[in-house]
């Protein structure tokens, strides 16, 4: 990741901001600006995510990227919000916790850093609910 | 219209370790240990949990429990001596994690323990004076103590956010005092990683003398008597120095014990006596009255008076208490811990 793309993606990661198309009630995250399925008739809101959900599938990682290594074994996920949409995301829990199908609820956490003297990430993980 | 806090919010990191474990470590006596701090286990951060992630959290159950959107909120000061960045501010974090940008002043305080509570005062006169309708005003921190050094048993980590405003006061804010001098008893220089502490500076010099006289000044200002108060709260470095400053003002320990959480959470530095606070908020009742002297190293002290209004009851169990928040934690053994600390270096 680098600067300007998490800068441009603060409202997403900080606050799950995506989109809703209000002729089809279908959500989007990442946000789209353009409704699929309506195309030139989706009417496209902003749409804050409650942050709920149920886990869809997941892994842990034991051998991580670099900015990563300190925090290995950690668990990642598919997680699918209550409103629909899916995003993979980091489960904040021991590896034996996790389960398919198990309710989770977002949380705010330091995604990751660009070394010591560089900017640190921030963003949403979840939680067992 | 009487001005004072519309809603609280806290976070406690879920880790823990005990004064045993750090105490095995480095050869101590943890009875010893136990005996003299007065604190039994400390809260620990996790791997990707620092002063903003909990700034946030506790910011984020704050708004949770009064039902206020972040754009109502017109300032927002974080109180820290462990801010992420030397230069950029937590606030700005918070603001944007509690959609309360762009329209709003914010900046971040350091004064060692009383960060949080000079940030209340700075809200208080924002608000007193209308430049803003609710103002934010947090102390979080994840403190560090140098391993083997006495601070180890008792840096802890933790945080909690109080709005004040002039509409739905749970507690209305009855006056404030502090009292500041030039003092050395412990500080941290720019860069480094460990805090120093002035050895014998520590105890009358700091703690007693600026706590000490910070309460009997708003005592005399607000022509009270200890006895007036249904609660107080002391800045709690360890379990032994707010339940003395308490006896030696006239503070029965009854009143001091709802408030007294350094027990199980440690000394969460700028989140100490705001989250000792929320717990007696999480039980007090319409009509009760606080006291709370909060204590900063370098150094000083901010006191307050409270009165709790009926509006309380709204809102006590739409966030979790602080019981709540140290109930069912994870223990951590040194090793673990100090690699959630970071006290590892790679």
């Amino acid at each position: 990741m680098n600067v300007p793309r998490f800068c441009r993606e603060i409202p997403s990661r900080y606050n799950l901001i995506g989109t809703k198309c209000e002729n089809c009630d279908t959500y989007y995250f990442p946000p789209r600006r353009v409704c699929i399925t309506c195309r030139r008739k989706g009417v496209i809101r902003e749409y804050q995510f409650e942050g709920s959900g149920k886990v869809v599938t997941h892994t842990t990682i034991y051998s991580a990227p670099e900015n990563f290594s300190k925090m290995t074994p950690y668990v990642l996920a598919i997680v699918e919000l209550d409103e629909g949409p899916k995003l993979t995301a980091q489960i904040v829990c021991d590896p034996s916790e996790v389960k398919i199908g198990m309710r989770v609820k977002s949380v705010f956490r330091k995604l990751g850093e660009e070394g010591p003297d560089g900017v640190i990430y921030y963003g949403t993980k979840f939680i067992p609910a | 219209m009487s001005i004072g806090i519309t809603t609280y919010g806290v976070y406690i990191p879920r880790y823990r370790i005990r004064v045993e474990e750090i105490a095995r470590v480095w050869g101590d006596d943890p009875n010893d240990i136990k005996k003299g701090l007065g604190v039994f286990e400390k809260s620990v951060p996790d791997r990707d949990e620092d002063t903003a992630t909990i700034a946030v959290e506790a910011a984020r159950s704050a708004l949770q429990r009064s039902g206020l959107a972040g754009v109502d909120i017109g300032a927002i000061y974080v109180g820290s001596e462990s801010h992420p960045y030397a230069v950029k501010p937590t606030a700005t974090i918070v603001a944007e994690a509690i959609r309360a940008t762009p329209e709003l002043m914010a900046a971040d305080y350091e004064f060692a323990c009383k960060a949080g509570t000079a940030a209340l005062q700075t809200c208080l006169g924002l608000v007193a004076a209308d430049y803003i309708k609710y103002g934010m005003a947090i102390g979080a921190d994840t403190a560090q103590g140098a391993p083997a050094d006495a601070l180890e048993y008792t840096a802890a980590a933790g945080g909690a956010a109080y709005v004040v405003g002039k509409s739905h006061v749970i507690a209305e804010i009855e006056d404030t005092y502090s009292f500041t001098t030039d003092t050395f008893d412990f500080w941290r220089r720019q860069g480094q990683q460990y805090p120093k502490h002035g050895g014998r500076f520590t105890g009358e010099p700091g703690y007693f003398k600026h706590v000490l006289a910070g309460a009997r000044g708003l005592l005399h200002k607000t022509r009270s008597k200890p006895e007036d108060f249904d609660f107080a709260v002391f800045h709690q470095p360890n379990g032994k120095f707010p339940r003395k400053v308490a006896s030696t003002l006239g503070f029965s320990q009854q009143q001091v014990k709802q408030g007294l959480v350094v027990e199980k959470l440690g000394n969460a530095y700028s989140g100490s006596s705001l989250i000792g606070l929320a717990s007696v908020l999480d039980v007090a009742e319409p009509g009760s009255r606080i006291f709370m002297t909060s204590f900063g190293s370098g150094a000083g002290s901010d006191s307050f008076t409270f009165r709790v209004t009926e509006e309380i009851g709204k809102i006590q169990d739409k966030a979790p208490s602080v019981a709540e928040l140290l109930a069912a934690p994870i223990y951590l053994d040194y090793a673990i811990y100090a690699k959630h600390k970071n006290k590892i270096v790679l």
